[in-house]
């Protein structure tokens, strides 16, 4: 059951193949035996689940329910769930409870979906391997002695060893698409303002924006169906119709621009990587995409300019956390200052301090102008090279990271390199346009993903290629050894 | 860039974050490479750029001024073990 799609299992539940409560048991099952060799999962809520699962079996007996109704699925654990712990993989929140669900979350309910229970993350979602997790590392499903890439390496893992149907995950700077393609899924971080930020802990709040990881596009379709929603709670949530996904995934592609910046394709690229990526156009060319070369000149610059906005960001949002309300407290304070700095200090891990610790010099007096004001002016030319780009072509592609997942430790001291993990992810965050992650192949036995990047809410065109992609290869349908 | 012991002092200040004078070095060396990395900026011709601080240009809707949220005090309280007649206890502040 765990290798089916999820239209596969909707099949199943209405033609009482199975119940809800059986597939529920069944990946519980799956969590309990395999789980602790990957660590993607960090809370599970068995007796909430059968519950749920229960209730979506009668909805099904009565004909009602849609197509998430009874399907299990895993959500990252920086979405608010309400009596269900939400630490964000950090010490800071490693007591938190909170009293709500993110909006995200209460689709899914509604669409009858079961919650299995939690996933793994890098801190805060700051980090690319998920080594900064407070509940340590999640392990590769290929090769559990390589990263999962993060920072939502915990869904992804999970959704490689089909320990839930799908997962949800965020993505600030790749932490969608990065991990799906180091673990061989598919993911899709739609345009900013689509699916409501509300209740899912903030990192940066201008680039982090929800998406699904799946098996497949078409589960990602789904997937996206229900998180797509206008909210009113949410000011940045964009009141704007939300289209049939599935309805266009089987469009033709003939005569579909295909736009191939050529900064993507550049020395640091690992040249396998670069062959697998182009095997994929090749295959979307014979169902007659046309490829056509272009430039997105600023691209060098998005590191950089990220690195400044992100830590900026966070350094604001991250300051509610002073131990007063909720979260790490430290023992025995002197005074209320010594209660921030040390509640902070023992709260939060050496990454989310070094983010913190950059903003607060890109906001200081004296640096704003040099810093944050030159990074926003920068954010606008890679805005510029992307609505210029899209006057030419309808999708842009290339490769999702620059190499395969790499080892424990390889980049443990140098938070530069692991930055540069992200260099082909992070510009769309900047622009706030949707991209997505598929496989396109396996490099010495470990997967690599190509990156389709869409213009303005137009994730319908990503999904469309993406699916008649799969329907062309079989790269999706591989799977990690050692498992069934 | 390299950043000098009294700039992190300072930025742990400005932070609120203790940091142990044991790992001040390499904590500094850490932040100044991250620097150098976001000094590439400084490169870029932005003259006459308009600084852009948002992907959405879109204006913040108003709504109706009326009570939406009802009150959660308890909720949240339930969340801190430092709680008197709803008042959140930190250490003294004033004598």
């Amino acid at each position: 059951m765990h290798n089916m799609s999820i239209a596969e299992l909707g099949l199943g539940l209405r033609s009482k193949t199975f119940s809800s409560r059986e597939l529920t048991e069944h990946f519980l099952r799956r969590i309990a035996t395999l789980n602790p060799r990957y660590n993607a999962v960090i809370t599970v809520t068995e007796e909430s689940a059968l519950a749920s699962a229960e209730r979506s079996d009668e909805q099904l007996r009565n004909g009602a329910g849609g197509d998430l109704c009874g399907i299990p699925v895993l959500h990252k654990d920086i979405f608010c769930t309400r009596n269900v712990r939400t630490s964000c993989g950090s010490k800071m929140l490693d007591n938190f409870i909170p009293p709500y669900d993110a909006t995200v979350v209460e689709n899914f309910a509604d669409a009858g979906a079961v919650m299995l229970g939690k996933t793994n993350m890098d801190e805060f979602a700051m980090g690319s391997s998920n080594e900064t997790s407070f509940y340590g590392p999640v392990k590769n499903p290929w090769d559990i002695t390589r990263v999962p890439g993060g920072s939502s390496g915990g869904s992804a893992a999970a959704v490689a060893a089909r320990l839930g149907a799908a997962a949800t995950a965020t993505d600030t700077g790749g932490s969608i698409r990065q991990p799906a393609a180091l673990c061989g899924v598919s993911g899709l971080k739609p345009t900013y303002g689509r699916v409501s930020r509300w209740g899912m802990i903030a990192f940066a709040s201008s680039l982090d924006q929800a998406g699904p990881i799946a098996k497949s596009a078409e589960d990602c379709a789904i997937l996206l169906q229900c998180m797509a929603s206008y909210d009113p709670r949410d000011s940045t949530s964009v009141e704007r119709a939300v289209p049939d996904y599935r309805a266009t995934l089987n469009d033709s592609v003939a005569g579909v621009k295909i736009g191939i910046p050529k900064e993507y394709f550049s020395d640091g690229l690992d040249p396998s990587v670069e062959a697998a990526v182009m095997d994929s156009l090749a295959a979307l060319r014979e169902l007659g995409a046309e490829l056509v070369d272009i430039s997105l000149p600023n691209s060098h610059l998005s590191v950089p300019a990220y690195y400044v906005i992100a830590p900026a960001e966070a350094s604001a949002n991250l300051s509610r956390f002073d131990g007063v309300r909720y979260g790490h407290r430290c023992d025995n304070p002197v005074d209320l200052e010594d209660m921030y700095r040390r509640s902070r200090a023992e709260g939060f891990g050496e990454e989310v301090q070094r983010r913190i610790l950059i903003g607060s010099y890109c906001l200081s007096a004296g640096y704003y102008d040099a810093y944050y004001r030159k990074a926003q002016q920068v954010r606008q030319l890679i805005r510029q090279d992307f609505v210029n780009a899209f006057e030419q072509v309808d999708i842009i592609m290339g490769p999702t990271c620059p190499s395969p997942a790499f080892k424990f430790g390889a980049k443990g001291d140098d938070p530069v390199a692991m930055y540069l993990e992200d260099i082909y992810t992070i510009a769309t965050n900047l622009a706030g346009l949707p991209g997505m992650s598929v496989p396109c192949g396996l490099v010495d036995g470990n997967p690599a993903g190509i990156q389709l990047i869409g213009n303005y809410f137009d994730e319908a065109s990503l999904l469309n290629v993406a699916h008649r992609l799969q329907q062309a290869t079989d790269w999706h349908k591989l799977q990690p050894g050692g498992l069934d | 860039m390299s950043l000098d012991k009294d700039q992190i002092h300072k930025l742990a200040t400005l932070s609120r974050i203790a940091i142990d004078e044991a790992t001040l070095e390499s904590v500094g060396e850490r932040l100044s490479a991250v620097l150098d990395l976001v000094d590439q900026l400084q490169a870029a011709d932005t003259t006459g750029v308009e600084p852009m601080a948002h992907p959405l240009q879109t204006t913040q809707k108003l709504r109706d001024d009326v009570v939406s949220e009802p009150n959660h005090q308890e909720a949240f309280q339930t969340l801190s073990d430092s709680i008197h007649d709803g008042l959140y206890l930190v250490p003294k502040v004033i004598e």
